[in-house]
């Protein structure tokens, strides 16, 4: 099962063309719903006056190669680490849901494209590089969704009940887990459950891809640039209004605020955890 | 001056709601953040402000005293053990920031064990000093300041 690629063997019932203009149309979806989304929410709007109120209150000015170094940050560090979540189980979850929906999805692309039949076969890596990211995904995901999500953690509601902001992960999950089931039954030849575990895994995914304008899909493109925003801010002395980050051994800081030295000394130790050492969940 | 969060910074950990004693701190059902459910209760103890992680929670002041523009921000940074507030009137000029310790030893490494202590004896419970004073603010060094020992005498009136 993880060394065969089902699309190759749906091309048996369902045309190639048809398979590959699906991906079209879902790439389509998600571009329109983006620029959908941007427009109602106003995001990008808020987004520039922001950034325009943060140049005004700056400190110097971000050179253009600072700004280089800031994306690779933003890139290494929130992107493809997750840095952002402070919460570790929350950064592994996201960290396996995202990684798995990248990996399963450009497995997918690749396959549909690059060997789209069983003339042309697919190098085992593939089929296998899709089945781990599904599972990532259903790792990852149903995790967050019985354990981390917040309402489950924090607000101490039941699993079951859902709301529209939902509508993302459990797609997400509905798509990852129908594909398993799908690639499961078709290759142990179950005609009839393969066939309704592939209607429910196309109809998720276009739930998962037409649905960017009421769902939060749009976050993987709105949160770099929120980051790289954030990042500038430090770099440009504005900070949000933010206080800076003192050094407590430097003389001139000790200087500055005489109550650090006497009362924590002039190389204060490290404090640890207090309230982080515990997490929030005394309501 | 209630409390108000960023949609945009807040990630829906938690911790304010945990913190908040008027737990008016909750997450809202559809959008997955923090939001001030009761911004009349709020009593501006900043304490959600000072535990959010993403500084996503500010105050804003009521427009008849604390008129828009200005800002009042803190970072918390328990491990380095201070409080950090940045402070800027409106007008943009007066912008200036304050550092304090809010602890001068490890958290957690000082709690004091009470039931060690020995019980109060009658003289100290028909003392006006609470427990550990004068030893807890730092009046130990020789007896109590008062006006008479400093050689001070209280003026009659109101005087700054």
């Amino acid at each position: 099962m993880f060394m065969s690629n089902p699309f190759a063997e749906l091309s048996a019932q369902l045309s190639v063309a048809v398979m590959q203009g699906y991906i079209v149309l879902m790439v389509l979806l998600v571009v329109g719903g983006t620029i959908l989304d941007m427009m109602h929410k106003k995001s990008a709007k808020y987004f520039f006056l922001n950034a325009e109120k943060a140049k005004k209150s700056a400190k110097r000015e971000v050179g253009a190669g600072e700004k280089i170094g800031l994306t690779a940050k933003v890139l290494l560090v929130e992107v493809l680490t997750s840095g952002e979540f402070k919460n570790v189980k929350r950064r592994l979850s996201h960290l396996l849901t995202m990684w798995g929906f990248v990996i399963f999805v450009a497995a997918s692309a690749i396959m549909i494209f690059g060997y789209p039949t069983l003339d042309t076969p697919t190098p085992d890596i593939l089929p296998l590089l899709w089945h781990l990211g599904a599972g990532m995904l259903c790792l990852g995901g149903y995790w967050f969704w019985f354990f981390i999500r917040v309402d489950v953690s924090a607000e101490g509601l039941s699993w079951w009940r859902f709301e529209r902001a939902d509508l993302f992960i459990l797609s997400l999950l509905a798509t990852a887990t129908f594909a398993l089931l799908w690639s499961f039954t078709q290759h142990n030849g179950m005609a009839g459950w393969s066939t309704l575990s592939l209607l429910l895994f196309v109809g998720s995914s276009v739930m998962l891809f037409g649905g960017v304008y009421w769902s939060k899909f749009a976050h993987m493109f709105f949160k770099p640039a929120a980051a790289l925003q954030k990042r500038v801010t430090r770099a440009d002395g504005s900070r949000e209004g933010l206080p800076r980050e003192y050094d407590l051994t430097d003389p001139e800081v000790q200087k500055l605020f005489p109550d650090i030295p006497e009362y924590m000394g002039k190389n204060p130790p490290y404090m640890g955890h207090g309230i982080k050492r515990e997490p929030a969940k005394h309501y | 001056m209630p409390t108000f969060v960023y949609m945009t910074r807040c990630d829906g950990c938690g911790q304010c709601v945990d913190i908040c004693p008027s737990d008016i701190m909750h997450i809202d059902k559809t959008l997955r953040r923090a939001y001030n459910i009761e911004p009349s209760m709020c009593w501006e103890c900043y304490s959600c402000v000072k535990a959010c992680p993403h500084h996503a929670i500010d105050v804003r002041g009521y427009a008849d005293f604390a008129p828009l523009g200005h800002s009042v921000r803190v970072h918390r940074d328990e491990e380095k053990g201070t409080i950090a507030w940045r402070i800027k009137f409106r007008n943009g000029k007066k912008d200036m920031e304050l550092l304090a310790p809010i602890t001068t030893k490890p958290w957690g490494t000082c709690i004091p064990k009470l039931s060690e202590v020995a019980a109060p004896s009658k003289q100290m419970r028909d003392s006006q000093l609470l427990f550990n004073e004068p030893k807890y603010i730092r009046l130990d060094d020789g007896d109590l300041h008062t006006l008479q020992s400093n050689g001070l005498k209280m003026k009659e009136g109101v005087y700054y």
